[in-house]
């Protein structure tokens, strides 16, 4: 968790919002610093979290969290953390019988038309049990990332299908949160990519798109974020709806400054 | 005009974007029409019913009634809570709605629909739907409807989008950030000309609508949301053109490699203030001077 980043989106793990769809974005850089925020962040302010790990093994996210300050193997021993890790459970969907149900069934079948079996895993891990309510504050779901789908062969619709069931579900019936990575790749010829991006941000409350410099690599500025409120509460609120910051991310922290103002220029 | 918008009675395209949402837009047209006493149904596809309802006050909330396409459009549930007939049965059953007195139909959003319905086909339903027939007492008369309908723009290609202004009888696309939205609206009236207009406009929390007048003709491009003009000779650090007393100053000033005959003169024969020069030099301790010529080797 980057405190920083908490103040600039004025949040706190005590008073998180619920029901909101956060979408996180990356163009031209890596922006797997955003998902290892929000999944301290989630697990620090005692929610239920179910982690879709698509690009990475559960020992990696271990290791980055450990740096942040959380322990994933504990939480998930305690039952707070639920994790799909692709890389390893897509092998499983090769060596089983084929009735089975599996989450990532699409991988099986020829033509996938739908994700409801990934719907149905992450509806039944965030399944509100009765002796857990009271550990627990809300449920959150986090997807790393949405992106990686399409690359497994699976239609943008499908995915936008995936995500308003998740939406409906998590957000809305459950009012917990959800969070998901997806890449720009800037590519106008990749259609499916622009359908997936651009019907996700309207199906968002807050986008964070992270860019990479347009000057190229630059050792003191790593990128910069866009923070986008795209349903404020209130439609007249004095709050910029839109905001520009430069970071700079550490070994263990990630350091926000206004556009020009790196201390390494000033 | 915004506000006549309601008063056209047939399909009204209402195109957004990521930075611009229209949903604000589309809440204040819906409170507009319930407060004129019309019945207004509402096909939800993206967002929650309570999240749709929220800022609406108790009256128009009584008038509206919202059709929750949100919670279980596909059918995955396999619950009552699915619409029967999906999407398109959805839209057939709004179509065979009859309610006496006008009715508005918002449909958020047609993007949602489009990704999940043949192009065609929705047409053809929007066209029952925006004229359909009603026959309270057995006589066959046609009643417009107020259909409205939300569109995403950057989801579909210009085919799609194409096709859907062509059924509309206005054409509302917002742009600029929430602080100042503009809309460039297009009516089409049959057997006129198209008309276009740029209104500015901002949607005060209760939903209702403030119009702050209208852009003047001259700066809508078409097609597209207005853009400023930059003028490139404003912050000139220099003049472009001069006036008369400084055109003379310029004529008369002598620029420094002219070589009149004063300067002749002047470098020829040098006056009684200009001595010889002459250059004092001490050696430093530490200079390195070289006593020999250095063009000793040339021989001459």
């Amino acid at each position: 968790m980057f405190p920083e980043l908490n103040n600039l989106l004025n949040t706190t793990p005590d008073r998180a919002e619920q029901g909101k769809l956060t979408l996180l974005c990356d163009a031209k850089t890596d922006g797997s610093f955003l998902v290892h925020h929000f999944l301290s962040f989630y697990l620090r302010a005692n929610c239920k979290v179910c982690f879709v790990a698509l690009i990475q093994s559960f020992s990696h996210y271990n290791i980055v969290g450990q740096k942040l300050g959380v322990s994933l193997t504990t939480a998930r021993e305690r039952g707070q953390l639920v994790l799909l890790e692709g890389l390893k459970s897509s092998v499983d969907v090769f060596f089983r019988a084929q009735e089975e149900p599996h989450p990532l069934q699409f991988l099986r079948e020829a033509n996938a038309e739908t994700l409801q079996p990934l719907y149905e895993f992450v509806q039944e891990a965030l399944k509100p049990v009765d002796s857990e309510e009271a550990v627990w504050r809300y449920p959150v779901l986090l997807v790393d990332d949405l992106s990686v789908l399409l690359s497994l062969g699976v239609g943008a619709v499908a995915v936008l299908d995936f995500v308003h069931y998740c939406r409906a579900t998590v957000c809305w019936k459950l009012k917990g949160s959800m969070v998901a990575l997806v890449h720009d790749t800037g590519d106008a010829e990749d259609e499916e990519n622009d359908i997936l991006l651009n019907g996700l941000s309207h199906q968002s409350h807050l986008i964070l798109r992270a860019e990479g410099l347009v000057t190229g690599f630059c050792r003191d500025v790593h990128g910069q974020l866009t923070i986008l409120w795209r349903r404020p509460l209130q439609p007249t609120a004095q709050r910029e709806q839109s905001l520009t910051y430069q970071y700079k991310i550490q070994d263990k922290n990630v350091s926000f400054f206004a556009r020009g103002m790196s201390p390494a220029v000033l | 005009m915004l506000d006549s918008l309601l008063a056209l009675r047939g399909f009204v395209l209402l195109r957004d974007s990521v930075e611009c949402e229209g949903r604000s837009l589309l809440k204040a047209l819906i409170k507009k029409s319930a407060l004129c006493g019309e019945q207004v149904h509402i096909l939800g596809c993206e967002v929650s019913e309570e999240e749709f309802r929220e800022g609406f006050d108790f009256d128009i909330n009584n008038r509206v009634v919202y059709h929750n396409l949100f919670r279980d459009p596909l059918n995955w549930s396999k619950t009552e809570e699915a619409l029967p007939g999906g999407p398109l049965g959805a839209l057939r059953a709004l179509c065979r709605r009859t309610h006496p007195g006008p009715v508005t139909i918002a449909l958020d959003s047609l993007s949602w629909l489009l990704l999940h319905l043949p192009c065609t086909t929705l047409c053809q339903t929007l066209h029952a739907l925006s004229h359909r027939d009603f026959c309270p007492d057995g006589s066959s008369s046609v009643e417009q409807v107020c259909v409205l309908g939300l569109l995403h723009e950057e989801l579909h290609g210009p085919g799609l989008v194409g096709a859907l202004s062509s059924l509309a009888q206005a054409e509302v696309t917002l742009s600029g950030m929430l602080s100042q939205t503009s809309a460039s609206i297009v009516y089409r009236r049959p057997r006129q000309r198209p008309t276009r207009q740029t209104q500015c406009f901002s949607i005060l929390p209760d939903f209702s609508l403030n119009l702050q007048g209208v852009l003047p003709l001259e700066s809508q491009p078409h097609p597209g949301p207005p853009t400023t003009q930059v003028d490139p000779t404003t912050h000139l650090t220099f003049n472009l053109r001069l006036s008369k007393k400084e055109k003379e100053a310029k004529d008369s000033l002598t620029l420094p490699f002219h070589f009149s005959s004063e300067k002749q003169q002047a470098l020829l024969c040098p006056g009684p203030g200009q001595a010889t020069s002459r250059i004092f030099y001490e050696p430093d301790a530490y200079d390195d001077l070289d006593q020999e010529d250095p063009d000793d080797d040339l021989d001459i």
